[in-house]
């Protein structure tokens, strides 16, 4: 056999020019995201410098103190705000894609199955000031005039998480700003649910069935763990997309600079804050202060993100693949 | 193989039948056949599977038609024929896998039993863990090998720790597989090779005690080594299991089945024993088949 001649074949040799040029692309591509996200963080750090140099780094992230006349500033208002509101988002919203990819990929007749899905896809295509206004005009009244008189009245009434109901009948707060979230993510959770779930092989949904399984025992045993990076990239994305969110939250949140126990005050968030009064700072310190919010949201992005990554590792280890 | 296996697993199918029902257990005796086939059809004493005039529709296309046959208890019966003649179509109605395809039917009746399994109030999930199925792919599901056979056991009996414990190792041994995974039952069953997995695959099929096991070209993307094993394992099971194979090997076929159904075109040209039909086929069709003329 002339196996030299093979091998020769296989390293590459005939094209060394366009070979060399593409590698050197490919690598400029990957290394210029690495040198772009190494510059934004550096630039936040840089540039919220002026106020941590005041506050300090940890008495910024735990005051929860927004004033400009004295020039004191703390960041702890708006990233629980950001925090909480993401956080309903994701309890309302991801229950719900769920339950939508499922019924697209596994139940729905085939004639439902496209026009369902396009219509969960043309809500992502609607621009989040719509939700905005949607959020503020029309469901804001509605949900001040008979959702929450009903759940403070229920909810409100329990021992402990009943304070978290109390509240004037505003219709502007978090709890509101979580629910329009929701919605704005069940398309992008959706659609990454449903297509993750239609790439498991047909033949392993039949060996389940064909061993006596329900659809739920198929779906939550089955497809589930096997499609789970993709369904955790899916709900990734949507959190992105909720934390980072400015337009709509800054509608309906109110952007109040006061920390309170209940969901149903006003309250803010980081992006919201900085939309807000980014024109309207003046001082190095408040400007400052704006930056490093920035900076704290990149921070928490970075750290769910991270959570994620280690969450499917020991899950992955859990199954039995070794390392 | 021992002559001790079969005993013990008429014991355990006793306990197969305790398990509780979600249905009445209407354990009919097997009616005659009509009579009114003309072909070629092999004295059947128990038939465990009888059909009667089954057509079965992918759509508008009708890709069997009017097949009549009586799979014989705790034998081997293979399905021949070549690509597209219907024999995995057949073999999926015995478990209603097709159910989960809207559009796909079938016609007349199916009796596992005596008992019409093409009822429309038969419980499928009952009906499959009756009539275990494995696939031409190896399908491992996403868990540890010692889950991928206790779970399905799970759906259908609560066994404590031991037992547990023990009917995996019984089900393992029965696919030949425990001795190369008693040691790594935590691990994946995606870590192990393709043969290996197929075996998993039958050893979870087993473990829930089925009646009836149809096999859908079980070693068709399996090396030389891993069929063979496959092959032995399904002789190992008859006598304990009613045994339907697909198959595109004809010698596979020969070798490993008591009898066996030629197919066509959807419709079912001749059925015998094993021998008589690759020895003396009493159809044309068939001796070209067999020949190697076609297909």
């Amino acid at each position: 056999m002339d196996d030299s001649a093979v091998s020769e074949e296989a390293t590459g040799t005939r094209y060394p020019l366009g070979d060399l040029l593409f590698g050197g692309v490919t690598w400029l591509s990957a290394a210029g995201v690495l040198l772009v996200l190494g510059a934004i963080v550096a630039m936040l750090w840089l540039g919220a410098q002026p106020a941590f140099a005041k506050f300090g780094f940890w008495g910024f992230v735990s005051s929860a103190e927004w004033n400009p006349v004295t020039e004191r500033f703390g960041g702890l208002s708006p990233m629980l705000g950001t925090l909480v509101s993401s956080l309903i988002a994701i309890l309302f919203g991801l229950p719900v894609s769920f339950g939508i990819a499922l019924f697209i990929t596994e139940m729905a007749p085939p004639w439902l199955k496209a026009p369902v899905g396009t219509a969960i896809e043309l809500l992502a295509a609607i621009p989040s000031i719509i939700y905005g206004m949607w959020g503020l005009f029309v469901f804001a009244p509605f949900f001040a005039d008979h959702i929450q008189p009903v759940l403070t009245d229920t909810l409100g009434e329990l021992p402990g998480i009943g304070a978290l109901f109390q509240g004037p009948p505003l219709g502007i707060s978090i709890f509101n700003a979580g629910i329009i979230l929701a919605i704005m993510i069940i398309p992008f959770i959706t659609s990454v649910m449903r297509d993750v779930f239609e790439t498991v092989p047909q033949e392993l949904r039949e060996s389940a069935f064909g061993i006596g399984c329900t659809t739920w025992e198929v779906v939550w045993h089955v497809i589930l763990p096997m499609t789970r990076v993709g369904v955790v990239g899916g709900i990734m994305l949507g959190l992105g997309r909720a934390l980072g969110e400015t337009m709509a939250v800054t509608f309906v949140i109110g952007n109040a600079h006061e920390l309170h126990l209940s969901l149903f005050e006003p309250s803010n968030s980081i992006a919201s804050t900085i939309a807000n009064e980014f024109t309207e700072a003046d001082g190095e310190v408040y400007t400052a202060s704006l930056i490093a919010l920035g900076l704290l949201l990149f921070l928490i992005t970075f750290v769910i993100l991270a959570l994620a990554k280690l969450m499917l590792l020991r899950m992955s280890r859990q199954e039995g693949n070794a390392r | 193989m021992n002559e001790a296996t079969p005993t013990l697993v008429e014991e355990e199918r006793t306990t197969f039948a305790d398990r509780p029902s979600r249905d009445g257990d209407t354990n009919a005796a097997p009616q005659p056949l009509d009579g009114e086939t003309a072909l070629p059809h092999p004295q059947v004493e128990r038939a465990k599977i009888e059909v009667r005039h089954l057509n079965f529709y992918y759509g508008k296309f009708q890709a069997l038609h009017d097949i009549n046959l009586r799979i014989p208890e705790n034998k081997v019966t293979a399905f021949i024929g070549p690509s597209g003649c219907g024999k995995s179509t057949l073999l999926r109605t015995f478990n209603r896998i097709y159910n989960l395809y809207p559009g796909q039917r079938a016609t007349g009746e199916i009796l596992l039993d005596g008992r019409n399994i093409l009822d429309r109030r038969e419980d499928l999930n009952r009906l499959r863990a009756r009539v275990g199925m494995v696939f031409q792919k190896p399908t491992p599901f996403p868990m540890s090998i010692y889950e991928n056979i206790a779970y399905g056991v799970r759906l259908y009996e609560r066994l404590g720790r031991a037992a547990m414990d023990e009917r995996v190792e019984w089900a393992l041994r029965k696919a030949a597989l425990w001795n190369e995974v008693k040691d790594i039952l935590k691990r994946s069953g995606k870590a192990l090779s393709g043969g290996q997995q197929q075996r998993l695959c039958i050893a979870r099929a087993i473990a829930i005690k089925p009646e009836v096991l149809l096999l859908d070209e079980p070693a068709s993307a399996l090396d030389p080594i891993s069929t063979l094993k496959i092959e032995e394992l399904v002789t190992e099971l008859k006598g304990s299991y009613t045994i339907v194979i697909v198959t595109h090997n004809m010698q596979q076929a020969a070798r490993i089945s008591d009898y066996t159904a030629f197919m066509y075109m959807g419709r079912l040209i001749e059925f015998q024993d094993t021998n008589t039909l690759f020895t003396n086929p009493a159809s044309k069709q068939t001796e070209d088949y067999i020949t190697g003329r076609f297909g």
